[in-house]
């Protein structure tokens, strides 16, 4: 007869591979089953945890799916109106130099409606960091277009596919930004595969560590996969997010140190 | 020790405000205001007291730095006038459910839409009735003089934090630009990181091991439990009606006329009493200096042994609307006003007392 293995046993310290982050609350995350926000949220607060910046951290929540992230993150935060996300970051960061400051926001709130705060944080050269979920839909309000939504990719308002003609086309603000003197580091990363959470949680951090540099903007995009506003399982998003999303936003360094990468 | 100045009325409110110990000023540029900020870049108050000072890309952004500022328990202002005052409409609303304190200054100047640069009171409803969406009050502070510009910059400051309450001083043009002396106070130290710990708690500072995390937010999709918090904000309000009226009376003693205005029209309502007075009409002024709270119940006193009232505002008739739920809609009030930047003479405010209220 097999012998049964207690709970209790299970549970011992040496057999431990994953602990939660106390930077992370017990709250019920309110993103669907499969989607990329979770993991995002979960990096960045090991990253805090891990730089031992609990008590500097202040983070700044958009208007979106991640609208409420401040439930779930363990960290002093604040909700902000929809785009203007990098203008509270500013002030928090000027009145309070010695603080880890970043946004948290997706494609409508940072590439849409902040626009125009995005980039002139950006060009100004502020000192904190923007972490950028982008996966190229309206998730919230129920799967509107984007400003990244790419040609031909349907949404509930470009239900045939985006037509660039009339819909006009995607906007690669992570590119902008990078042409921009305020920005000191650009890339862009994904979730969707272990090896790419590490990519992206290194990327984090090295975004984090610049932001003590003084040097500007540090700016992570990650490319995310939203598999009830595409309308797939979450396994079809991800292999429709590697073949269609990646070649149109490539994944990798776009920015070091200053300098655009080749 | 005090120090005595002379002033444009955009120039002391900026003065007074490094002086009260600010921490933070996020403007944009915009007639009759523009002052303010080209005051504060001339001072760099950022090398004396630290004080930041920054010209944001919008008064969108400005007013979203000041949420920013605020929400770590800074003290933060803006200004602006008229048609970026409404552009700042969606943050007030946010810092006001928020429950953050911060000091907005308006210069207002004539509209609707561009309108124009000349003085104007016509963003009386804007200021008192809430502005934003949602139901939520500013307080309303109404500078008469450039001296007042000043010591409201202080005021304004301490009311917000004594609230968590945006604050406004609705100023307009003529205050704003005009120059007078004006008395200033002495430099005041700016709050330390510990002081803005023990001042306000809720302040995102950074989550230490003794607190829970801080969050700064106007949502909560819990229906039940937002109707809560309006009614906590509704109390606070009702709270502020009870606590911080303010206003003046001139020549009220034994006035059987007055008129009710506030800022410019005020002034100019003290130039038509004397010449009201030369020609023996017992006439005084009721100038209302919190806008909201209005001073609804001192006016409704001191209206008791009156034969009537003029409103006279820089507008189409705004603040009537004020006096008429003060003294009841069956009493002798009537509304005078120019409009579009016109600043009315003495002599037409007192005609019209004449025409509309005596011989009315």
């Amino acid at each position: 007869m097999e012998e049964k293995i207690s709970i209790e046993e299970i549970r011992k310290e040496e057999n431990l591979v994953f602990v939660k982050t106390k930077l992370l609350t017990d709250k019920s995350l309110s993103y669907c089953p499969g989607c990329g926000h979770g993991v995002a949220h979960r990096i960045t607060m090991e990253v805090i945890e891990e730089m031992d910046l609990w008590a500097d951290a202040i983070g700044v929540a958009p208007v979106g799916c991640s609208v409420l992230a401040y439930e779930f993150m363990n960290i002093d935060m604040q909700q902000a109106a929809h785009g203007r996300a990098p203008a509270l970051a500013t002030a928090i960061k000027r009145l309070m130099p010695n603080k880890l400051v970043f946004t948290y926001q997706g494609d409508g709130d940072l590439a849409a409606i902040g626009t125009a705060e995005t980039i002139h944080a950006c060009n100004r050269g502020e000192n904190f960091t923007i972490i950028f979920i982008n996966n190229g839909i309206y998730g919230m309000t129920g799967g509107q277009m984007a400003p990244t939504t790419i040609p031909g990719m349907k949404s509930s308002t470009s239900p045939y596919g985006r037509d660039v003609k009339i819909m006009g086309n995607p906007l690669k603000i992570t590119e902008l930004v990078a042409t921009l003197p305020g920005t000191y580091s650009v890339s862009r990363h994904s979730v969707h595969t272990p090896g790419n959470v590490r990519k992206a949680k290194k990327a984090i951090r090295k975004a984090f560590e610049n932001q003590k540099l003084e040097r500007g903007v540090s700016f992570v995009e990650i490319v995310s996969n939203c598999n009830s506003g595409w309308k797939m399982t979450p396994n079809d998003s991800n292999i429709w997010m590697e073949e269609n999303m990646f070649p149109y936003f490539p994944l990798g360094d776009i920015k070091v140190d200053g300098e655009l990468v080749k | 020790m005090k120090e005595l100045r002379l002033m444009k009325g955009n120039e002391a409110v900026a003065e007074a405000a490094i002086r009260a110990g600010a921490d933070g000023y996020f403007g944009y540029p915009i007639t009759p205001q523009s002052e303010v900020l080209e005051y504060l870049m001339t001072e760099k108050p950022y090398e004396k007291t630290g004080m930041v000072v920054l010209q944001a890309e919008s008064e969108i952004a400005a007013i979203n730095m000041v949420y920013g500022g605020a929400s770590c328990g800074k003290k933060v202002m803006t200004s602006s006038s008229s048609p970026g005052i409404s552009l700042k409409q969606e943050g007030l609303s946010y810092i006001a459910g928020a429950e953050l304190p911060c000091l907005v200054v308006n210069v207002v100047r004539g509209g609707p839409g561009l309108g124009t640069i000349q003085p104007s009171q016509s963003d009386y409803f804007q200021a008192t009735k809430g502005g934003g969406h949602g139901d939520y009050r500013l307080i309303v502070l109404a500078p008469a003089s450039v001296q007042e510009m000043a010591d409201f910059a202080k005021l304004g400051f301490e009311l917000a934090f004594k609230y968590r309450n945006p604050v406004m001083i609705l100023s307009d043009g003529a205050i704003g630009q005009m120059m007078e002396k004006v008395e200033l106070e002495e430099q005041k130290p700016r709050w330390t990181d510990e002081e803005i710990v023990e001042i306000s708690p809720w302040a995102t500072t950074g989550k230490t091991p003794d607190r829970e995390r801080n969050i700064i937010t106007s949502l909560d999709l819990d229906s039940h439990r937002h109707e809560k918090h309006n009614e906590k904000l509704q109390a606070k309000y009702k709270k502020i009606q009870e606590n911080e009226v303010r206003y003046e009376k001139i020549h009220c003693d034994d006035a059987e006329y007055i008129f009710v205005a506030y800022g410019t029209s005020a002034r100019i309502c003290q130039k038509s009493i004397e010449l009201g007075r030369k020609k023996g009409i017992k006439i005084g002024l009721f100038r209302p200096i919190t806008l909201f709270p209005y001073p609804s119940n001192a006016l409704r006193e001191l209206s008791q042994g009156l034969k009537g009232i003029l409103s006279v505002e820089m507008n189409a008739g705004q603040m009537i609307e004020d006096i008429k739920l003060s003294v009841g809609t069956t009493f002798n009030v009537e509304h005078f006003g120019r409009m579009g930047g016109v600043i009315p003479t003495p002599n037409e405010v007192l005609e019209a007392l004449e025409q509309k209220i005596i011989g009315g």
